[in-house]
């Protein structure tokens, strides 16, 4: 449908326009914040034009942050999550789509059903599992009684203990299961011909000769357009690192932030704060910037 | 000794039979083509060999040996499919090759088994190409090429010209008979084209809800069809059926509208029979009939005419001699070219040949409703 109204067209206009500022305006505002002294970025009305102060803020905050190893462990949650979805989202719409068994439709609709429960709302059952990822296994043995039963028998108290937290699995694993991956790549399994698996198994190749082989290389725009929007997702967590990294030196980087907002009657240094959130978001920013043209390709899929 | 045999061969799904006790030997070196309309089984048969398909009951053996249990890579066939099937990020080269990298076959070798491939098909130009820059014959041969990169003993089709237009259809019609001859290995096709059927198969079965309606060599399914569906299916323009009676002394046939025909020896069944004849078997003689419409196709005209009594029947006339619409003509319905099939079962009524002499108009006679 084309519609053909001028004055609709000048509407649209002014709303795309009225989106973009109110989107631009606080990254503008941080940038001027950053370029600031202590006294510029606390004065009133505020500034709207950049300071020369931006290098010297910035070496500030990366010095204070202690960016160098926040960006580091940043780097590798966010890395590791991004990798880990996309497998396990792939090995799960492959066993969804491909294979016929009897739980599946059951699996995929429970899988549908973790979109409605994000990290947030189990937080807390997922920090008692960090804190003892086998504590599940513990609770089965207790209460079948085998705990009593080993003790008696062997003398030794089965006491099961695997520590997660401030640590990097701890940081990566709970962020990885994910809906939206599984759903993409199904969506996108489900556009492979019949045929083509079955050309697949004339030729002689096993199931995973045909993932690696033929779904891996026809699924790389899908993988693109994932690991985009999971990379962001991983950088930009902060409830779970939060929770998670209870020493300092393992914080990652938007952990470190919030850290630097001034508090209570500390001197209000936000030009600081706001050169660490530039730092912070280079990135995200980079990936999209070098990913946009596969993320578009991935996510509408038009070459086939 | 047969390549492919099937004994009591059945696909259920539910409770609803796709294939229904299939029993069929298909003789090895020749090609055979399944016949039948959308719905028939046939693609389901076919996948049964290849081993796409779980075979529900019954034994599926090549080359003597049981193979329902067997992978499909195992079974030694290689299948081309209606779409190609071609993986679309490979390049042709690989594309012929993958067969043989899954297999392990080491990298010089398989380049040489493509290089010798692609230059039998005339692909040598296009190695380095995706499939998607090549047209839909192209596509096909590359096909071909995969199918055969692992020297398979049988052949399989699956509708593979389906999806050409007409004129690159014969072509490839008879590339691929060119093909089979070449290379001896069995070749079993599966088609609703009846034209690609009859000019392709050494040995024709035909299928129909399920089951095999009748095989043979072509020129004997279309010369002697074994039953109404078959009689009905194959031919193009169709054969003509028209309700008749065996009257008592049964060597007589009466129309729907009273005209009397005498067979040339009486047969057993006595009552209603469907009574067939193939537009290109009927002749002028001195039935009378009205043309209801005319239709060129070039080489003869196809002529739609009625009988009295409302019969339809198509017939061929030279274009030459085209009759005009709404005139009257005359007809004559040889008895040696009549097939007799019982109207409930559909099964064809045996009706003895006659010699060649005996073909001429005496054979039938005609007389207004009296007998």
């Amino acid at each position: 449908m084309v519609e053909r109204r001028p004055w609709l067209d000048v509407f649209t206009h002014i709303v795309l326009l009225l989106s973009a500022v109110a989107l631009l305006v606080p990254v503008w505002l941080a940038l001027v914040a950053a370029t600031q002294d202590v006294a510029g970025v606390n004065s009133v009305p505020i500034h709207w034009l950049p300071g020369g102060h931006l290098a010297d803020n910035l070496a500030e905050a990366w010095r204070r942050g202690g960016f160098a190893t926040r960006f580091t462990t940043s780097l590798i949650v966010a890395v590791g999550v991004t990798v880990g979805k996309i497998v396990l989202a792939m090995l799960a719409a492959f066993a969804i789509v491909f294979f016929s068994w009897r739980a599946r439709v059951l699996v995929f609709w429970a899988i549908f059903i973790t979109l409605m429960l994000p990290l947030e709302v189990r937080i807390v059952p997922t920090y008692a599992v960090a804190a003892n990822a086998l504590a599940p296994f513990q609770a089965i043995l207790d209460a079948t009684g085998l705990t009593g039963l080993i003790e008696t028998v062997s003398g030794i108290h089965v006491a099961l203990q695997w520590r997660l937290l401030n640590s990097y699995p701890g940081l990566i694993l709970p962020l990885i299961a994910t809906a939206t991956g599984t759903f993409l790549y199904r969506q996108f399994f489900l556009t492979i011909p019949e045929e083509l698996v079955e050309a697949a198994k004339m030729d002689g190749a096993g199931a995973l000769r045909f993932l690696w082989d033929v779904l891996v290389p026809l699924s790389r725009t899908t993988m693109a357009a994932l690991a985009t929007i999971m990379f962001v997702y991983a950088w930009n967590q902060y409830l779970w690192p939060l929770l998670v990294t209870t020493e300092p030196e393992r914080s990652t980087v938007m952990v470190e932030l919030s850290r630097m907002v001034p508090r209570g009657d500390g001197l209000p240094e936000w030009n600081i704060v706001m050169a660490g959130a530039l730092l912070a978001m280079l990135p995200p920013l980079a990936v999209v910037v070098l990913m946009q043209r596969w993320f578009v390709r991935g996510l509408v899929q038009t070459e086939k | 000794m047969a390549a492919i045999e099937l004994a009591g061969v059945s696909k259920t799904y539910g409770t609803n039979a796709a294939v229904r006790e299939v029993d069929l030997a298909l003789p090895e070196g020749a090609f055979v083509v399944i016949l039948g309309p959308s719905g028939c089984g046939k693609s389901t048969l076919l996948r049964m060999v290849a081993g796409l398909e779980a075979i529900s009951a019954g034994e599926l053996r090549i080359g003597g040996a049981r193979m329902n249990e067997r992978e499909p890579k195992d079974r030694g066939c290689a299948m081309v499919f209606q779409n190609y099937a071609l993986y679309p990020h490979m390049s042709v080269a690989e594309n012929i090759g993958y067969p043989l990298k899954v297999a392990g076959v080491s990298r010089t070798e398989r380049q040489a088994r493509v290089a010798e491939l692609a230059a039998a098909l005339e692909l040598t130009p296009l190695l380095a190409r995706r499939p998607g820059q090549l047209s839909g014959g192209q596509r096909q041969r590359v096909a071909i090429g995969r199918a055969m990169v692992r020297r398979p003993k049988v052949f399989l089709y699956d509708e593979p010209l389906s999806n050409l237009d007409a004129k690159l259809r014969v072509q490839m019609r008879l590339e691929l008979r060119r093909l089979h001859e070449r290379l001896g290995a069995t070749s079993v096709l599966v088609t609703h084209d009846q034209q690609e059927a009859m000019t392709l198969a050494d040995h024709l079965v035909v299928m129909n809800a399920g089951r095999v309606e009748q095989q043979g060599t072509p020129r004997e399914v279309y010369a002697r069809p074994a039953s109404l569906f078959v009689a009905g299916f194959l031919g193009a323009p169709a054969m003509n059926l028209l309700p008749a009676e065996v009257l008592a002394s049964g060597d007589t046939l009466r129309l729907a509208d009273g005209t009397l025909l005498r067979l040339p020896e009486a047969v057993g069944h006595r009552g209603a029979v469907m009574l067939g004849i193939r537009p290109e078997h009927v002749e002028a003689g001195r039935l009378p009939a009205t043309v209801e419409m005319v239709e060129d196709l070039g080489a003869s005209v196809l002529v739609h005419a009625r009988m009295p009594g409302g019969a339809a029947l198509t017939l061929h006339s030279p274009a030459d001699a085209a009759p005009a619409r709404g005139e009257e003509i005359g007809l004559d319905l040889p008895p040696a070219r009549l097939h007799l099939f019982d109207p409930a079962s559909g099964v064809r009524l045996p009706l003895g040949r006659i010699p060649a002499s005996q073909r001429a108009e005496d054979g039938l006679f005609v007389t207004s409703a009296s007998l």
